[in-house]
């Protein structure tokens, strides 16, 4: 078994609902999907996003486009005019969970390094 | 102005198919040309004139953008709609006229009467007198009818919290009902060539249109949920069509051209999302699959005025360059309520920066932050939230950025602070430049001058009996 980032198996965008970040996860290959499912759980996003998620995680799956959205109870200071936080709409709570690593077969691993980073380099390595 | 009014409230439950096409009718094209009010100004142009569309869709309204309305419509009697909406339409009006495109659009906010007013003129100024008809959806706006509404029964609670609408009742800035398709179908039944809306949902800006060309019956539950898919798809502009996608965003070619979905729907409620033919952007399966994830709650209940859609069943297939079939939707009937979008002043609120260099930019960031608390606590000055973030390393992920690089070039440094009274939201305005002097070194960024305060106009959103609004429905006629 080898680590990688979400990233790298994945991608993801959110939005806001009130005082909710949605964020909905999708794979890059559908072979990736069960593992999505069976790693990336409620509860670990719970504690992935402990101190900045308030109250409860939802998850919701969808089969048929190979993803899954989670639904960050209290993310958003109160969300929308009330918020004073600079990502009061929740956009970027997708890059937020993206950071997450999994255990993965070392054959996966293999497939997906370096995926989802943007080729050119840039500024320093992933944290 | 000529004026022909026939003011009357939307037919009333028909199965009937109203189409204006024979059969069988083939592929309509609705356009998305606006996914805010802000959005890109000449999208909605390059959507016109950039190949064969029947419909452009524009959605100007966000859950603020009607307070703002609101109070836009409190000093002039006149305004309260997306005033942006005049000018593009005096622009494309001559090629719509021409081409036969019809507008739909829920640019009227809260005066959709008065947005139809001006929109004539601009038609009149670009030569379409007497080749245009604008349908106007009124009876969305909840506002004058609040007291009477709670006085009957109507609690307007919290969809959220519970708490009801009594208690915050004299702060009530807005109050809009989200209405569907039926009275924008109406509209187009009437032969409007412009729609023009209050607070309609999104989708149906895109799923009206699909069911009026081919008269889908109101409990085609499955046809319906298909056309919210459709909706959704549209309703956020270039975002389903490369923008802002995380899927090897380097890869996704000409940005600055993006071509705006475009919804190719045919009769069975099947339909393919594209774009323009040499426009930039992708239409692709990640781009179309990240929108139909966007602001989603339960993807099995996607709750519209007009159908239920379950957003487990969408099929999606790669038809080619961009070219994505949507297929397979199904849906189920409405529930017996209706969305109401309260607005409501709950406080101020002001933010400040000033941006702290290397050697120690953290260092210096956070201590300036305590000494600017330690200031605000000696003024007595007590306030319901203060935040301290800096920009450059752990605004927006927390904690998961992990520690700051030791060397971090720069950090913003952003306070903000929220109170239920405006003076001590006013009085920490002015105790962030003085920072510059009397804190931490190396500070800069703050030209600007002065945060200033504003007020918080939250939103509330609640559900009302159907039965409460529907009647009070109606669509006008105005002629260009």
């Amino acid at each position: 078994m080898a680590e990688v980032r979400l990233v790298e198996l994945a991608h993801a965008r959110s939005g806001d609902k009130g005082d909710i970040a949605n964020v909905g996860l999708m794979v890059y290959d559908e072979e990736d999907y069960p593992i999505i499912l069976k790693m990336v759980t409620s509860d670990r996003v719970k504690k992935h996003f402990k101190g900045l998620v308030k109250g409860p995680v939802e998850r919701f799956e969808l089969d048929n486009l190979h993803a899954v959205n989670f639904l960050l109870h209290g993310a958003l200071d109160g969300g929308g005019t009330v918020s004073l936080m600079t990502d009061a709409q929740g956009k970027v709570f997708s890059t937020a969970l993206l950071r997450m690593k999994i255990e993965v077969p070392d054959e996966v691993a293999e497939r997906v390094r370096g995926r989802g980073r943007y080729p050119g380099g840039g500024a320093g390595d992933s944290r | 102005m000529t004026r022909t009014t026939s003011r009357r409230a939307v037919p009333a439950a028909s199965n009937a198919p109203r189409s204006r096409r024979g059969s069988p009718p083939g592929p309509v094209r609705v356009a998305s040309g606006q996914g805010f009010w802000g959005d890109d100004l000449e999208a909605p142009v390059r959507q016109v004139n950039g190949g064969h569309i029947d419909y452009l869709m524009l959605d100007y309204l966000a859950e603020v953008t009607m307070s703002i309305m609101q109070k836009q419509r409190a000093r002039d009697p006149r305004a309260g709609y997306a005033r942006d909406f005049v000018p593009l339409m005096e622009r494309i009006f001559p090629a719509c006229v021409e081409r036969g495109i019809r507008v739909v659009t829920n640019a009227g906010g809260v005066n959709p009467a008065e947005c139809a007013t001006a929109v004539a003129e601009a038609g009149r100024r670009a030569g379409a007198g007497g080749r245009a008809r604008i349908g106007v959806v009124t009876g969305d706006d909840l506002m004058d009818r609040l007291d009477e509404l709670l006085a009957s029964g109507h609690s307007l609670g919290h969809m959220e919290t519970g708490r009801p609408l009594a208690g915050i009742r004299d702060r009530v800035r807005s109050a809009n009902v989200y209405l569907g398709a039926r009275p924008i179908v109406a509209a187009l039944a009437g032969g409007a060539t412009v729609v023009v809306t209050g607070r309609s949902t999104d989708t149906a800006l895109t799923y009206g249109p699909m069911a009026w060309e081919f008269g889908w019956p109101r409990d085609a539950w499955d046809l319906l949920a298909s056309g919210v898919v459709a909706g959704h798809i549209n309703e956020c502009g270039a975002q389903a069509s490369g923008g802002n996608c995380s899927a090897e965003w380097w890869s996704i070619p000409d940005l600055a051209g993006v071509g705006f979905p475009i919804v190719e729907a045919s009769p069975d409620g099947s339909f393919v999302v594209t774009k323009h033919r040499g426009s930039g952007g992708a239409v692709n399966l990640r781009t179309v699959k990240e929108q139909i994830l966007y602001e989603m709650g339960d993807p099995s209940s996607y709750i519209t005025p007009d159908v239920v859609a379950d957003f487990t069943t969408i099929r999606l297939e790669d038809e080619g360059r961009d070219r994505v079939g949507v297929h397979g939707v199904r849906g189920g009937p409405p529930t017996p309520f209706l969305k109401v979008s309260v607005a409501y002043s709950a406080g101020y609120k002001a933010v400040g920066t000033l941006v702290y260099t290397w050697p120690d930019a953290v260092a210096k960031a956070r201590a300036a932050a305590r000494i600017l608390r330690e200031r605000l606590d000696r003024l007595g000055l007590t306030f319901e939230r203060v935040l301290v973030e800096l920009v450059g390393w752990d605004a927006t992920h927390g904690h998961l950025a992990g520690d700051p690089p030791a060397d971090l070039p720069e950090v913003q440094l952003r306070v903000g602070v929220r109170g239920t009274e405006r003076a001590p939201v006013e009085r920490f305005t002015r105790e962030v430049a003085p920072l510059v002097l009397t804190g931490p070194p190396s500070v800069t960024g703050f030209a600007g001058g002065r945060p200033r305060v504003q007020e918080i106009v939250a939103y509330w959103p609640a559900l009302i009996d159907r039965r409460a609004v529907e009647p009070g429905v109606a669509v006008d006629m105005v002629e260009v």
